[in-house]
């Protein structure tokens, strides 16, 4: 039996390469947090990735549980951080942003399906307070019955 | 002199190569979500004078802090949700001038005058999960795409398209400027036919 021929391998290695190589989209941030986004199906594509602010919140990950606590906390770029951090944030983070950017800015919110709203609204609260009116739920996409479960 | 030959490198390896780099690019990817639902929050400023809403034209959403939905103080589950939002807002039982000559709805003179006047007020607790609010957001909006996407394709039937995917197109950095104001109009049309009118009250605190 003659032995299979290996010569196109480096050539189907490098397809699979050049894919993930495209499809990479390098995280800005570690994630401190859980955050299994709840899914909708009336979705809406995101903005480019220049005109978003990312918001993150959920219950700290195991590793930090015994430091953070298992309740609910929000993350802004690499670190933990109150409510009242969220306003400056914002500020700041439209100052760093182009001029003609800063009047169309969306702040996505990836939040953890488990978190109580009482957190979000407060998140909501301070965004109104700095005229960072532009939010997005961000979601999975899927049927809505999957967050019951 | 004998021309000396270079001597070919070998390519053996470079399959290794190529899956070490392979495996690197693997672990570091995140696919990562970048679709949600879009919404606009009220500005801060104090409103004066709130302009007095009858009491037919609001459609109250509570969601309690055991994540149990009410819908015009009744029970109701999520899945009747949507089908009661569009009975809601599509029912147009105004008289002459307040009436609404585009809605299909039942024409109950206790329920909503027309879709301009109807508004659906979502209020949650504090304790209420968010995947259980975001579930209610999207059947509120599925409610409004339901029925622009009816309004557009009868008003547009030569587009082929409903109105969520002439939004799709219109959202794209792709689609071309004269495509887009071509569409504009027409989404405007269908915007101001049924506007979105969900007012969200300030969360109810737990005792």
């Amino acid at each position: 039996m003659p032995a299979i021929s290996t010569a196109s391998l480096p050539d189907i290695v490098f397809m699979l390469l050049f894919f993930f190589m495209v499809a990479t989209v390098m995280r800005d941030s570690t994630l401190m947090i859980s955050n299994t986004l709840p899914v909708a199906d009336q979705v809406q594509k995101l903005d480019k990735k220049d005109r978003v602010m990312y918001i993150y919140a959920g219950k700290p990950s195991d590793r930090y549980q015994d430091k953070f606590g298992t309740q609910a906390r929000i993350q802004l770029n690499d670190k933990f951080a109150t409510v009242q951090d969220v306003g400056a944030f914002i500020l700041a983070e439209r100052a760093s942003k182009r001029q003609e950017l800063q009047n169309v800015l969306t702040t996505a919110l990836k939040v953890d399906g488990e978190t109580k709203m009482g957190l979000i609204s407060d998140i909501k609260q301070e965004l109104r307070k700095v005229n960072a009116l532009k939010i997005n739920y961000t979601t999975r996409s899927g049927d809505y019955t999957q967050n019951l479960r | 002199m004998a021309k000396r030959k270079a001597p070919e490198v070998n390519a053996g390896s470079m399959a290794d190569i190529a899956f070490l780099l392979l495996i690197f690019f693997l672990v570091t990817t995140t696919i990562e979500t970048d679709s949600g639902l879009n919404r606009k929050l009220p500005p801060m400023e104090d409103v004066v004078d709130p302009p007095i809403i009858k009491e037919r034209n609001i459609f109250t959403v509570v969601v309690n802090k055991y994540n149990d939905l009410l819908v015009e103080e009744e029970p109701m589950e999520l899945s009747e949700l949507r089908e009661a939002a569009i009975a809601f807002l599509d029912n147009g039982g105004g008289k002459g001038e307040e009436g609404c000559s585009y809605c299909e709805g039942a024409r109950d003179p206790d329920s909503s005058d027309n879709p301009e006047k109807a508004v659906i007020s979502l209020k949650n607790d504090r304790e209420t999960d968010y995947k259980v609010y975001i579930s209610v957001q999207n059947e509120l909006v599925a409610a409004y795409n339901t029925l622009r996407n009816r309004v557009f394709k009868k008003r547009n039937p030569n587009f082929g398209i409903d109105y969520v995917q002439a939004e799709k197109i219109f959202n794209d950095p792709r689609t071309s400027s004269t495509e887009q104001d071509r569409l504009k109009s027409k989404l405007d049309e269908v915007k101001a036919l049924y506007p979105m009118k969900l007012s969200e009250a300030e969360p109810s605190k737990t005792n």
